[in-house]
């Protein structure tokens, strides 16, 4: 089953893309985005997703790649779970 | 029995009236009249810079809900409009304080908020951006600065060219390289091996304090880096994307000071019989100025509700205010002096303070020539989504 945060990701990356990306791909090592487009990802998983992304996840290595995004996704719905159940 | 209105009792209660109405009443109080002496003396009176906390102003950047004075980025993009018409160099200062206070909220760990968050808040503590130097541009990537890693901390080293407020700024926001890439840290600008050198004779916002400012084995204990090492880039992004549109806005605020102070002139001024507005290409400056203006407020408004929103759309809409308002304040400034003649090339001519406030804006928070690129990159991205 695709992942909706996966799909929803890839839906606003690629078309920033020359191509298209597999998951685990790099999108910033294609060289035609810039650290403008890092700040809009930030942005973009506040917006689509209800979440602040906090101090702690603020790392590039959680915007390279699709996959890297929807693990941050689901990490940060978890841990406001983990804090809404206590 | 005669009542007796103590003094101030009429002053409007800051604590219910919004941002705008409280950089309105600011200006009216501490800045209209005054733009030319601050720019004169290359300097803002120490009462104005108070002036700017008595009205709630400093922490406009950050909405209430974290403790900030502000009603979000659309009012946030009034209240710089309203400074920036009556005198740039007022705005600028807000501009480097909102970019170092939005990264310390953004970025910054709970020890750093607790030491300078409600300072900078309430202006007891004024802020500024540290990136360019002296190879240093619009490139971040190229800081020469450095941070070296020590026990519990780094070491700063090196030097920033053109701090806006630099002269009198307390708490500065500094990108440095590490062995990880570059980083960005919050810096006592009163600590030990900080020094600074004024700035003097510039062509524009010459009120503005600027200052060159020089790092000499400047202890940052660790809890002083924003974010994480390496993360420099985005987070001068973040910061900018700030400056832009308080730029942008503070160019809103220039142009309406231009087209006020072009109507004034041409009202007034009789040649060939009547008043120079009577000439149909007089009138063709005013209408130019008239519709840069509302277009650029739009612009703003566009840029600040998006931010409002956490769109990210807001990135490029900031870049399109930012390009389109200070180019907009540019030939608004010009023709302003085109229309006043020989009265705006004069002494304290407040026409041709706007027209050096206007180059600088075109020139500070990314240039207008990165602007174009960036916004050119943003329309291709959006036609080949059109084409898909």
């Amino acid at each position: 089953m695709l992942d909706s945060v996966s799909q929803t990701a890839r839906s606003f990356i690629e078309p920033r893309l020359p191509r298209p990306v597999s998951d685990d791909e790099d999108f910033f090592a294609l060289g035609t985005v810039n650290s403008l487009f890092a700040m809009e990802l930030v942005l973009f998983v506040e917006d689509s997703f209800g979440t602040t992304v906090p101090d702690s996840e603020l790392d590039l290595a959680n915007f390279r790649t699709i996959g890297a995004i929807t693990a941050l996704v689901h990490r940060l719905s978890n841990t406001a779970g983990a804090v809404q159940a206590s | 029995m005669t009542a007796v209105i103590e003094p101030g009792a009429l002053a409007p209660d800051l604590a219910l009236i919004g941002v705008a109405e409280r950089a309105r009443a600011f200006c009216a109080e501490y800045v209209d009249g005054r733009a030319g002496d601050f720019e004169r003396d290359a300097w803002i009176p120490a009462e104005v810079v108070a002036g700017l906390g008595a009205y709630r102003l400093w922490g406009a950047v950050l909405p209430k809900a974290v403790g900030g004075t502000g009603d979000g980025m659309e009012a946030f993009g009034d209240l710089h409009a309203e400074v920036g018409r009556a005198c740039s160099s007022v705005r600028s200062l807000l501009t480097v304080h909102s970019m170092a206070l939005h990264a310390l909220e953004r970025w910054g760990n709970a020890a750093l908020k607790l030491r300078w968050r409600e300072a900078l808040i309430e202006g007891n503590l004024v802020g500024a951006f540290c990136l360019s130097e002296t190879e240093t541009g619009s490139d971040a990537r190229s800081v020469t600065t450095t941070a070296t890693p020590v026990a519990d901390g780094f070491l700063l080293n090196g030097r920033k060219r053109w701090v806006t407020a630099g002269q009198i700024a307390q708490v500065l926001l500094v990108f440095a390289r590490t062995p990880v890439g570059v980083s960005g840290f919050l810096v006592d600008a009163d600590g030990p091996g900080v020094s600074r050198e004024p700035v003097t004779e510039l062509l524009g916002t010459r009120a503005s304090m600027v200052a060159d400012i020089s790092f000499d084995d400047v202890f940052l204990p660790r809890e002083q880096l924003l974010g994480r090492e390496g993360m420099g880039l985005m987070l001068a992004v973040d910061a900018l994307d700030i400056g832009r549109l308080s730029v942008a806005s503070g160019s809103v605020g220039v142009i309406q000071a231009a087209l006020d102070e072009s109507l004034r002139h041409a009202a007034k001024r009789v040649q060939g019989g009547g008043p120079i507005f009577d000439h149909q290409l007089v009138q063709r400056l005013i209408a130019r100025m008239s519709v840069d203006l509302q277009a650029a407020r739009l612009l703003c408004t566009q840029a600040g509700r998006l931010k409002d929103k956490r769109d990210p759309g807001t990135i490029n809409a900031t870049c399109v205010a930012k390009y389109y308002s200070s180019t907009a304040a540019m030939r608004a400034a010009q023709d302003a002096v085109q229309i006043l003649g020989a009265v705006g090339c004069g002494p304290g001519s407040t026409v041709a303070r706007l027209f050096r406030d206007a180059k600088i804006a075109e020139i500070i928070e990314g240039s207008t020539q990165i602007q174009e690129l960036l916004i050119a990159e943003a329309a291709r991205q959006e036609h080949a989504t059109r084409q898909r």
